[in-house]
């Protein structure tokens, strides 16, 4: 059958590769992503692998790579994604790729000290070019321009003294000129003030740019301080105290014409350093450039390689070293494919022997593989996320297409909101292949983007049951005349204009003529919504609703049953338990079904005040007694009910002993025409039952493989004894639960109603209240707000309380049924794409 | 001259979005309450006074109703407008070279 139906067939496969080709092989494995390998070396340690060599050798590679990247974003550039997807390299490929990385980090690695060196040279010399110019401003004519010195009250003097003034004292003037950080200014103040009192004149002025802290990095406005100074021991004192405080101190020049040398000299040296760093910049850029180009590629293809190489690692080797034999799971239909890409592989690795593949029987459980597509993977998706399909089981999802989305929309009906949601569902599938919606990073995001399928199912699915319930945005819509008539009952009733002042709530009678003209074409009538008793319709309504949806559901579900047992080669199963299974569930609750559509279609408004109500029946039913109130619905009711319940409760002993004893006599008569141990097929069925008749424990482990001993015998029917009777008592008292939880179909719906009621009324009402024209402008903001609160909590909130309820009905009571859902996923070795960043 | 970017492009995407609904549905509203549908006849502001003496003056009020949604949809067709320059601005800007 198609795809979705069952998972495929899958076969264990022994990959038999020559040494020299394995390489390529499972390159060209990898990129069709077919197979899954499996470990044959687990007891061996990651170092001890045959080839732990090559994966250091990828692993150093990629630590350049890392080295390289984050030189790229601390120069600000941005690694574009890999343009194409390259193929794992060969040995001699890998081998420069290796080199050619190292030699690109080598350079980068100089290139970014000499820069660095080269800068700070600059700035040393920048710094000093300030001190001279600042300097010069004190020892030169007083009445300075520009910036006076900051006044301090510590070292309150007048300007510096010139020192050609004092040259005739003994004394000679020196100077100590640098730059200090500007926190450590008023520390420098102080020590300096105490430590060399009366002996210096300091003063300090701001630079007036800022430079960059080696440091730290950041800007800061350094502070030039010159010191002058007479005496030698003092001026060791100065300068054991800078160097204190991390001071730059540079030479001051004492004459004003070697200090204008000096100035034009540095000036020379800036100019000429300026241009090498811009060089050395510029050779960095293209450093750079290179290094984006080619790394993405290199990326990729170190990847693949070790992942490939991870993979053989996992392989064995035969008796000879020659040959490496890989266990794969592969599905049957693929091997053709297999065989043609191992030739491929051989052939390009330029080996004459090819390698093969060859099938081998196994006595284990396949892993599951279902094929979908993009439209069934998020279908898919939600049975998995419940338990995996086990190997050839029959898959709930091809009929969650539909269920899914159509209990959603029982909860969420309305026209409004079905709307918005198909919209947006819409947009995003219209827009699928853009790369920005494919790419975004956010998980939230995603998490709608992959189910845009569901979405747009369920908004679909929606409109169409809020058409049914008549509700959009909570107002009803009148698409066809409404039934009512309020006027004939006006006019039978003649209600004159003061009966309807003193009576706020009259009642419109079907039973008159002419003022129920018949069933609404489509849904509920509109003028339900104008009614005060509309919830009382309603909630009678939807809650027989669900309770027959909810019997239609499981009865599917246990059908599909069918399959599972046909398949197993259980036919036993289908009059031993399916059959037991549907009479109890058809003769309670398809009976319970059949009396809700009888009373819809034999009574009518005529006889409403003598309706009998079908859940005293119901009740009765069970008790073997009767109300007299209650009449009957049809004739000859009683007796068909005890014949029913008879049949149920005949059905119970069969459904927990009709699969014990019959595999017990099966197993009895086998033993006694052939004393061989019991062949391993039919133990299979053993196992098989247990684990689809148990929903709970599904182990194989647990039953010992084989055994004729009659210990282990007695021991095998208890255990199949108990598990069917867990499933028996399960299955009857489930019957009763998973129906009454299906009610949730019939609350959430009217919550969901309420809930939109409410917005509307305390909300969207608010803007029609002033009839002035200002009312047309305080209606914008008025439906801004419904319009976020509408998203915010019915769509987003209630959306996302539907689809769990609907989920949980979905795993739990329809699942229950059938699925056992302990399988495992088929894990192909693909090269996934990049997921670095 | 200051520029006329105020919105980012996600808010203005989103203004876009809510102008849209807001046109589409309050134009709808504005001719349900024109034709004096029925199911509508709770968010009328009548008093006790309007039920004299025929319907006539519940159907003044319906209009009047009915010209408020107008306005308001006119008013987002306007922040419509001004969304989509905000998010045509915004698209402009990304392609710029700075």
């Amino acid at each position: 059958m198609g795809a979705l139906f069952r998972s495929e067939e899958i076969g264990l496969a022994q990959l038999f590769l020559h040494s020299a080709a394995a390489y390529s092989c499972v390159s060209e494995l990898g990129e069709r992503g077919l197979l899954e390998f499996r470990q044959l070396n687990p007891k061996v340690s990651a170092f001890q692998r045959r080839f732990v060599g090559e994966v250091r050798r990828c692993e150093e590679m990629e630590k350049t790579f890392t080295f390289l990247q984050q030189e790229l974003r601390g120069a600000g550039r941005v690694l574009g994604p890999c343009p194409d997807s390259p193929r794992a390299p060969l040995a001699r490929e890998a081998l420069r790729v290796q080199e050619q990385s190292e030699q690109l980090a080598q350079e980068l690695r100089e290139v970014s000290h000499n820069r660095a060196s080269l800068r700070g040279r600059l700035r040393e010399l920048r710094q000093y070019l300030h001190v001279l110019r600042e300097g010069q401003r004190f020892t030169s004519l007083p009445a300075p321009l520009g910036s006076p010195p900051r006044p301090r009250a510590l070292s309150e003097r007048e300007p510096i003294l010139d020192p050609s003034l004092h040259q005739h004292l003994d004394r000679k003037i020196n100077f100590v000129a640098g730059v200090i950080h500007p926190w450590r200014v008023s520390a420098f103040e102080r020590l300096l003030w105490r430590a060399c009192r009366g002996y210096l004149v300091a003063s300090f002025v701001e630079m007036p740019e800022p430079m960059e802290d080696p440091a730290t990095g950041e800007s800061i406005t350094w502070v030039i301080f010159l010191i002058s100074y007479w005496g030698e021991q003092i001026g060791q004192k100065i300068r054991k105290i800078s160097d204190c405080f991390h001071c730059h101190v540079y030479p001051y020049p004492e004459s004003e014409a070697s200090r204008a040398d000096t100035m034009s000299g540095l000036h020379s040296q800036i100019q000429d350093l300026s241009v090498v760093l811009e060089e050395t910049e510029q050779y960095l850029a293209q450093v750079l450039d290179k290094v984006v180009l080619a790394l993405p590629t290199w990326r990729v293809q170190i990847q693949k390689m070790k992942a490939i190489y991870l993979i053989l690692n996992q392989c064995s080797f035969d008796v000879t070293e020659k040959c490496l034999i890989a266990e794969v799971w592969c599905p049957v239909r693929d091997l053709t494919q297999v065989q043609e890409a191992l030739r491929q592989g051989s052939y390009k690795s330029g080996s004459s022997v090819e390698c093969f593949v060859q099938r081998i029987p196994t006595s284990e459980s396949p892993p599951t593989l279902i094929r979908t597509n993009k439209f069934t993977a998020g279908f898919q998706s939600i049975v998995d996320a419940y338990g995996v399909a086990s190997y050839q089981e029959v898959n709930p999802a091809p009929y969650a297409i539909i269920t899914f989305p159509f209990i959603f929309a029982i909860m969420f009906g309305d026209v409004g909101h079905g709307l918005l949601m198909f919209l947006f569902a819409l947009w995003m599938v219209l827009y699928e292949n853009s790369p920005s919606l494919q790419q975004a990073s956010n998980e939230i995001w995603l998490t709608f983007f992959e189910g845009r399928y569901l979405i747009l199912l369920m908004g679909a699915f929606s409109i169409y049951t809020g058409f049914i319930y008549n509700e959009c945005f909570s107002k009803a819509t009148v698409i066809f005349p409404s039934a009512w008539s309020v006027a004939t009952m006006a006019n039978h009733s003649s209600w004159s204009s003061d009966y309807l002042a003193t009576h706020p709530s009259l009642t419109l009678d079907p039973n008159v003529t002419g003022v129920f003209q018949g069933p609404y074409p489509f849904g509920i009538d509109p003028i339900w919504s104008l009614a005060t008793n509309h919830l009382n319709f309603l909630n009678s309504f939807k809650m027989k609703m669900s309770v027959v949806l909810g019997i239609v559901h499981m009865g599917f579900g246990v059908l599909l049953g069918v399959f599972n047992h046909v398949h197993f080669q259980q036919r036993h199963r289908l009059v031993l338990e399916l059959l037991p299974e549907m009479v109890f569930l058809l003769a309670l609750f398809g009976y319970l079904v059949f009396l809700i559509f009888y009373k819809w279609v034999k009574f009518s408004a005529a006889d409403s005040l003598v309706a009998p109500s079908i859940l005293i029946h119901f009740i009765d039913m069970f008790l073997f007694t009767s109300n007299a109130g209650n009449l009957p619905l049809y004739r000859g009711q009683v007796p068909v009910q005890t014949v029913l319940v008879a049949l149920a409760l005949a059905s119970v002993p069969v459904l927990l002993l009709g699969t014990p004893l019959y595999l017990c006599c099966r197993r009895r008569a086998s033993r006694t025409s052939r004393p061989a141990p019991v062949a391993a097929a039919e133990q299979e069925p053993l196992l098989e039952g247990q684990e689809a008749g148990n929903s709970v424990n599904a182990t194989k482990e647990d039953v010992e493989s084989g055994g004729p001993s009659p210990d282990a015998e007695h021991s095998d029917f208890a255990e199949i004894f108990m598990h069917q009777a867990i499933h028996t008592i399960e299955y009857c008292l489930g019957c009763v639960s998973n129906t009454a939880s299906y009610l949730r179909l019939w609350a959430l719906s009217l919550a969901h109603a309420q809930l939109s009621e409410v917005l509307w009324t305390m909300v969207m009402r608010n803007g029609f209240v002033r009839l002035s024209y200002a009312g047309g402008v305080v209606l914008v903001p008025v439906f801004a707000a419904f319009a976020v609160l509408t998203v915010a909590i019915l769509l987003v909130m209630e959306g996302l309380s539907a689809f769990l309820h609907a989920l949980r009905l979905h795993w739990v009571e329809f699942q229950n049924k059938f699925y056992v859902g302990a399988g495992y996923k088929l894990c192909p070795f693909a090269f996934a794409p990049d997921a670095w960043e | 001259m200051v520029s006329l970017l105020c919105c980012g492009p996600k808010m203005a995407a989103c203004g876009l979005v809510l102008s849209a609904w807001g046109v589409v549905m309050l134009l709808l509203l504005g001719i349900f309450f024109n034709v004096h549908s029925a199911v509508l006849i709770e968010d009328v502001p009548f008093t006790e006074e309007d039920f004299k003496d025929g319907p006539e003056r519940i159907y003044r009020l319906y209009e009047q109703v009915s010209y408020n949604c107008f306005i308001a949809a006119g008013l987002y067709a306007l922040l419509g407008g001004f969304s989509l320059c905000q998010g045509r601005l915004n698209k402009r800007k990304e392609y710029m070279v700075r």
